[in-house]
């Protein structure tokens, strides 16, 4: 077996907290009475509604389209009739439109199937379409990265004029604790992401493709090698020590192909494109099946979960739903966040609807949480160490405290990941990855 | 010994006489010449730095009005006094009408009075705390009460009540609108000085909404509009206004007959 690997500054070891659920295969949820379909769940510009009330869809139907350079498509989750339109808040905050459809009792599993079924003797549509033919596939299928950042996947996989991608890296690496949704995914459809990857390396054109998996997930490494085996690919699957943020695009391809991504770029300047498992299984239902993206499967867990699992829940299924799928709170959770711990946002309202971005929710009760009170900075300078960017926390915080953005900006504050390493890490209790979004969000305002 | 130090006294006594002639003749030399009238109109400005000119400061905005001819009457702390003492400087002619205006926080939202979706921990700031499902307040368009206003008033004229709002002296108030530019919710607004009713409230939740998550917001139901109709309140997505410049009969009358008090009288 090949050496494991890591990226080389900073990062933490959280507990991993992932045996809660990772031998819980996935469980296809009952479909929504109501799906509720916010138009923003992905990166960039909101799909612009195009049903209206009382109009009736059928499930895959575009009802929201992207049209900016940097948007994605939404398809109904379910066959039914638009109730209403509304404005909700969604649990990262962002407020957004949203379409209620009313699921048709008759609407089941077995019309997704019948719909969306890979057809035995089709010939090979990777090796039949071009390039730009599978890319507006992905677009139509409104494909976007389900790591958790959500940026629609069709813009990643068009390579810029002039530059070109030596590697396919493919994210499985799953750092945040409690998650395990991904790693189902390795076990349970191993093969499908194999299709799904010959046809990203081939809308990038990629002559490398490296899996990149943490060692906690031995299981899947194992499997995702013998697929590769057993259709004689190239592949290579690299084993990775744990360590958070791995899962970052950055982090992971110092580790994997020890480049680095310069300050404000992206992966493509050093020549690659990360992906993650479960967009790539995605982009294979795009284009083996034709479906686009209406379900994914969510990690339910947290000490006041009782019975954590994954679930195949559609678009638009409410969080309560899936709360109840997982045997309901054993106590009141004292903090409910969608992601994982690390950069989840927590939220309030269990009626928000899964997106395409929620891979998982985590209930935690109040034994979980630190109820220390914040101090002054002691300036330990442990921020500093863990922070896989090489930025100063400490002094960032600071500067932002007082109102000195623009000093901030100077040290780099655009290039914080707001991975969490340095407010895990604070002695002091700071909300320093608090503080940076806001200072973020206050240097954009005066520019 | 001795001539060691009356040597050293020496010399260094003779590098200062020579120096000192330097400086004497570079300060004749290379003065720069500056517009007196310059430092007449800084001295006509009220010196208090705050910004709101849109200048770096009171030197900054008068340097401006002498040479680049930059508009009188920019001050608002320095108001009509010191607007007319400038072109009295500058030898033009002023037409400044404007009224003193204040700042108001248009919210009487507290924790008793409204209602709370979470335990908010993080920065205590509003403009961070709204980046978490736009703050703690079940109401998105209140007062979030962190102070970032207070934070930025030049003058410090805003503070926190015992019962946890925030409030504005309006004696204190030199209508600078730092705070009105800070505040994300645009709970901050500006009102004339001698503004005798104000609502105070900012939501455009629908009444049914409002009246569940707080007992002191306008509902929208009207009733200020309809039966008051030379109050000057009128109502505009769920959530009534005052025009000052209306002849405002009967104000008094509107704010006893709102249901949920949001009109209020100004002390
Ligand atoms: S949140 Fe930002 S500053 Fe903190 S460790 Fe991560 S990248 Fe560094
Ligand atoms: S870890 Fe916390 S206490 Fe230590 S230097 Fe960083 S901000 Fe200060
Ligand atoms: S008025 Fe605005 S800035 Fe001032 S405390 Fe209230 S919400 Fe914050
Ligand atoms: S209350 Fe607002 S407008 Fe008045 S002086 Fe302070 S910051 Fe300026």
């Amino acid at each position: 077996m090949v050496k494991t690997r890591t990226f080389p500054k900073g990062g933490i070891h959280p507990h991993g907290r992932k045996t809660l659920s990772n031998t819980a295969a996935v469980v296809r949820l009952p479909f929504p009475k109501t799906a509720v379909v916010p138009m923003s769940q992905h990166l960039g510009a909101p799909a612009a509604v195009c049903v209206a009330k009382g109009d009736s869809v059928e499930a895959g139907q575009i009802i929201g389209t992207g049209e900016s350079f940097i948007s994605a498509d939404i398809h109904a989750p379910v066959s039914g009739t638009v109730k209403d339109i509304i404005s909700i808040v969604l649990p990262n905050s962002v407020r957004t439109q949203a379409v209620v459809i009313e699921t048709e009792t008759t609407f089941d599993e077995s019309v997704l199937e019948n719909k969306y079924r890979r057809e035995q003797n089709d010939s090979d549509p990777v090796a039949r379409l071009s390039s730009q033919e599978l890319i507006s596939i992905v677009k139509k299928a409104g494909v976007v990265g389900m790591g958790g950042a959500a940026f629609p996947s069709h813009v990643k996989f068009q390579v810029p004029k002039g530059k070109k991608a030596d590697y396919l890296v493919i994210n499985g690496v799953e750092c945040e604790p409690y998650l395990t949704s991904d790693h189902r995914m390795m076990l349970e459809h191993t093969d499908e992401i194999i299709d799904g990857i010959r046809a990203v390396q081939k809308m990038i054109n990629a002559p490398q493709v490296i899996i990149g998996i943490e060692k906690n997930k031995m299981d899947a490494v194992e499997k995702m090698e013998k697929a590769i085996a057993d259709r004689g690919l190239t592949y290579i699957v690299q084993p990775l020590k744990v360590k958070y943020p791995q899962g970052d695009e950055k982090q992971l391809l110092k580790a994997v192909i020890k480049r680095e991504v310069p300050s404000g770029g992206l992966p493509i300047e050093i020549g690659a494109v990360v992906s993650n498992v479960g967009s790539i299984f995605a982009v294979y239902e795009a284009v083996y099946t034709g479906k686009p993206l209406i379900d994914r499967i969510v990690t339910v867990t947290g000490d006041a979960v009782r019975r954590p699992g994954n679930f195949l829940a559609a678009v638009g299924t409410s969080i309560r739903q899936l709360v109840e799928a997982a045997g309901g709170f054993t106590e009141a959770p004292a903090k409910i966040v969608a992601g994982g711990p690390m950069m989840g946002f927590s939220f309030f309202d269990l009626d928000s609807p899964v997106t395409k971005g929620t891979s998982g929710i985590l209930a935690l009760t109040d034994k979980n949480l630190d109820h220390s009170p914040m101090t002054a900075c002691i300036s330990c300078g442990k921020c500093v160490a863990v922070c896989p960017m090489g930025l100063q926390p400490t002094k960032l915080f600071r500067l932002i405290d007082n109102g000195n953005f623009d000093e901030a900006l100077k040290l780099n504050l655009m290039d914080c990941k707001e991975c969490g390493c340095c407010a895990y890490t604070c002695p002091a209790k700071i909300p320093l990855v608090h503080g940076f979004k806001y200072g973020k969000k206050m240097a954009r305002k005066k520019s | 010994m001795v001539s060691t130090i009356v040597y050293a006294f020496l010399s260094v006594s003779l590098l200062g006489a020579l120096l000192g002639m330097g400086l004497a003749f570079a300060a004749k030399k290379l003065a720069v010449k500056k517009d007196e009238r310059v430092i007449l109109v800084e001295e006509a400005l009220p010196g208090i730095n705050c910004g709101a000119c849109g200048f770096a400061g009171c030197a900054a905005y008068a340097e401006a009005i002498v040479s680049e001819g930059a508009e009188i009457g920019l001050c608002p702390p320095g108001g009509k006094e010191s607007a007319e003492k400038v072109s009295e400087i500058m030898g033009k002619v002023l037409n400044f009408s404007e009224k003193k205006m204040v700042a108001k926080v248009h919210c009487n939202g507290n924790r008793e009075r409204t209602q709370y979706d979470f335990m908010y921990k993080g920065v205590e700031d509003c403009n961070a705390a709204i980046l978490l499902h736009g703050g703690d307040k079940s109401c998105k368009y209140g007062c979030l009460g962190l102070g970032s206003c207070i934070q930025v008033c030049p003058v410090d004229a805003i503070s926190k009540t015992d019962d946890g709002r925030v409030e504005v002296d309006k004696d204190l108030c030199i209508g600078c609108k730092k705070c009105v530019d800070i505040c994300p919710t645009h709970v901050m607004k500006m009102i004339p000085y001698d503004a005798d009713y104000y609502v105070a409230c900012n939501s455009f939740d629908k009444g049914g909404t409002v009246r569940k998550i707080c007992t002191v917001g306008c509902i929208g139901c009207k009733i200020c509009e309809k039966k008051f109709p030379e109050s000057g309140f009128i109502v505009t997505n769920f959530l009534s206004s005052l025009d000052y410049d209306s002849k405002g009969v009967d104000r008094e009358g509107a704010a006893e007959a709102c249901p949920t008090n949001s009109i209020c009288k100004i002390l």
